[in-house]
């Protein structure tokens, strides 16, 4: 078990020519989430300059809407990518709690509060399940998500009887809806929730105990548990706190649609680690921001409002978000890759 | 006679079939540096886990300062005092270096900030680091936020050491330190060693460099084929003879002296 000596020393590393090509490489390896901001910043530019309507108060403030679920779903999907793990379950778990939500509320005659926190409740061991099948059972999270995935849709179903259930603006479950006006730019408390929960996982990723350990056990698991980390319990908590998200982007949800729909969200699963792996958080586990996923969330409904207003055919808006897809794995692939 | 820090009897441990640990007896006193020989495959990996705590051993007691002990977790053995350098070093490559060395020990923020926002004390920590390792005299560290993954197999190899060396409170066990150095780094690594014994640490150092052990030992355990086969000193023996020990050439008499076990 000798190891070759290595030539590497501190002077020939500092010795190294800084390359255009090296510099940029330390900068994205610093932030992640830069190279899709530039995106976010240049579609947009390109996009107002092919219709004025697109930097419209009131057009900017429907792309914010209409990504406030994905994006809110995202906050989850990343804490669960940032482990190495992935969550394809994230939006069937979302449909089943605004269901429960809503369902009690109009078939059962439940007060709003204690709806929301029944399905709350729901979301929170929906994750639950899926954390413990991954840290107790020890499957792989892709196949553990994709069986719940099955799961939870067929219970969604079940549970709705095909019924679609609507409720009355402003009560209580659709308050996220209610929209607060600045000038003609509409916020809804629901875009309001969804960013105040990156504001939030933002500062526990990077400025809490929790938040280290869960970069670490994503990075690299055996040396964080050498280390002393408990990797199964931060695995655990990953999942679990994701399922909170979940039960918050299920509450945006009923707000949006004003009540439950078990057909609503159905391609959430996918758009949430599209948001996340387009904002530079790597699938590999242990790197990103999840400032990313927001800007990640952002692109995609940009691409979608910004060629839809330019009469471009809907389908290459879907082929547009594809190749955004590639060429973010394919930089994070070469952001990744560090000469030692 | 001194009471020794670290003790432990009768270690066994299996993998299935293989056996990894037969039985072993060590003993660690304060102060004093223990090297830990043997060939592949003799155990020295399976005997530094059990006593770190990554792996529990079958069967065997282990005690420190003469008491029963027994460790589930790493983190049971370092709350007890032994640190750790495992030979994979044991570092998240894209945390920078003090989150690399306050892992799994992060200080929070005094008041509010720390106990109701569990805010970390990122400064605080960021200065600590730097202390520690200006204390350890580890010149090729220069940016204390820079990610581990960017630094050569040599620094990663100083970072490791130094989080074992800023929390070791008894016992710092060292798997192949110099393995992956140059001639200077290795000099630095052995004259840390040399430091951390004279503040009164007890250290377990395994390696296969022959001269760096008998530089820095003051007494070498040898593992043969999963059991301890004779604890030596570099004035009783000579490297030849710990090698001829180690492959089974010769064996360690109860005097001292090596017999050829071929005839």
């Amino acid at each position: 078990m000798t190891r070759v000596a290595e030539p590497d020393t501190a002077e020939e590393v500092l010795g190294q020519k800084k390359t255009v090509g090296r510099q940029v490489h330390a900068v994205l390896h610093r932030m992640p989430a830069l190279s899709p901001l530039i995106v976010l910043v240049a579609a947009g530019v390109v996009f107002g300059l092919m219709n004025s309507r697109f930097f419209l108060p009131g057009n900017l403030s429907i792309i914010l809407q209409q990504a406030s679920i994905v994006g809110a779903l995202a906050v989850g999907q990343t804490l669960v990518i940032l482990t190495a793990g992935i969550d394809l379950s994230i939006g069937a778990v979302m449909v089943l709690s605004s269901l429960v939500m809503a369902k009690l509320v109009k078939d059962g005659s439940v007060p709003g509060p204690v709806a929301l926190l029944i399905g709350f409740a729901v979301a929170v061991l929906a994750g639950a399940l899926n954390g413990f099948l991954v840290t107790r059972i020890k499957l792989p999270p892709f196949i553990v998500t994709l069986g719940t995935l099955s799961i939870f849709t067929a219970g969604t179903l079940i549970y709705a009887q095909g019924q679609t259930i609507s409720l009355p603006a402003n009560t209580f479950l659709t308050w996220t809806g209610s929209t607060i006006s600045i000038g003609s730019f509409n916020l809804t408390v629901g875009v309001i929730m969804m960013l105040v929960l990156y504001a939030v996982f933002a500062y526990a990723l990077r400025q809490t105990a929790w938040g280290k350990h869960l970069y670490a056990t994503g990075d690299d698991p055996e040396a964080s548990s050498l280390a002393g980390i408990r990797t199964n319990r931060v695995l655990l908590s990953a999942y679990v706190v994701a399922g909170a998200v979940i039960g918050i982007g299920a509450w945006i949800l009923v707000g949006r649609i004003n009540g439950a729909d078990p057909n609503a969200g159905v391609n959430a699963n996918l758009e949430s680690i599209t948001a996340v792996v387009i904002g530079g958080t790597s699938l590999f586990g242990g790197r990103g921001a999840v400032v990313g996923s927001l800007i990640g969330a952002l692109i995609v409904q940009v691409f979608d409002n910004g060629l839809a207003l330019a009469g471009v055919d809907p389908n290459y808006q879907v082929l547009a978000v594809g190749v955004l897809v590639l060429l973010a794995v394919g930089a994070d692939q070469w952001i990744r890759s560090v000469k030692s | 006679m001194t009471q020794p820090v670290l003790e432990a009897q009768g270690l066994v441990k299996t993998f299935g079939p293989v056996v990894g640990l037969a039985g072993v007896d060590i003993q660690l006193y304060p102060g004093e540096v223990l090297a830990v020989i043997g060939d592949n495959g003799a155990g020295k990996s399976t005997l530094i886990k059990c006593l770190s705590g990554a792996m529990v051993p079958d069967s065997g007691t282990m005690k420190i300062d003469g008491q029963v002990v027994s460790f589930s977790s790493t983190q049971g053995a370092r709350e007890a005092g032994i640190e750790t350098v495992y030979q994979t070093l044991a570092v998240a490559p894209a945390l920078d270096i003090a989150s690399n060395l306050f892992l799994a020990r992060e200080r929070r923020r005094k008041g509010l900030l720390g106990s109701v926002l569990r805010m970390l004390d990122t400064p605080g920590m960021k200065r600590d680091a730097k202390q520690h390792i200006d204390d350890l005299g580890i010149s090729t560290l220069q940016n204390i936020s820079q990610s581990v993954e960017t630094l050569s197999g040599g620094q990663r190899q100083a970072v490791a050491v130094a989080r074992a060396a800023a929390f070791g409170g008894k016992v710092v066990i060292l798997d192949e330190p110099t393995a992956a150095l140059g001639v200077r780094e290795t000099g630095q690594v052995l004259r840390l060693i040399r430091d951390l014994r004279d503040r009164g640490l007890a250290i377990i150092l395994i390696s296969h460099n022959m001269p760096n052990v008998f530089e820095v030992a003051d007494r070498i355990h040898i593992q043969r084929l999963g059991r301890g086969v004779g604890v030596i000193t570099p004035q009783s023996h000579t490297p030849a003879q710990a090698v001829a020990i180690m492959t089974g050439a010769v064996t360690l008499q109860e005097s001292g002296d090596v017999a050829s076990t071929r005839e």
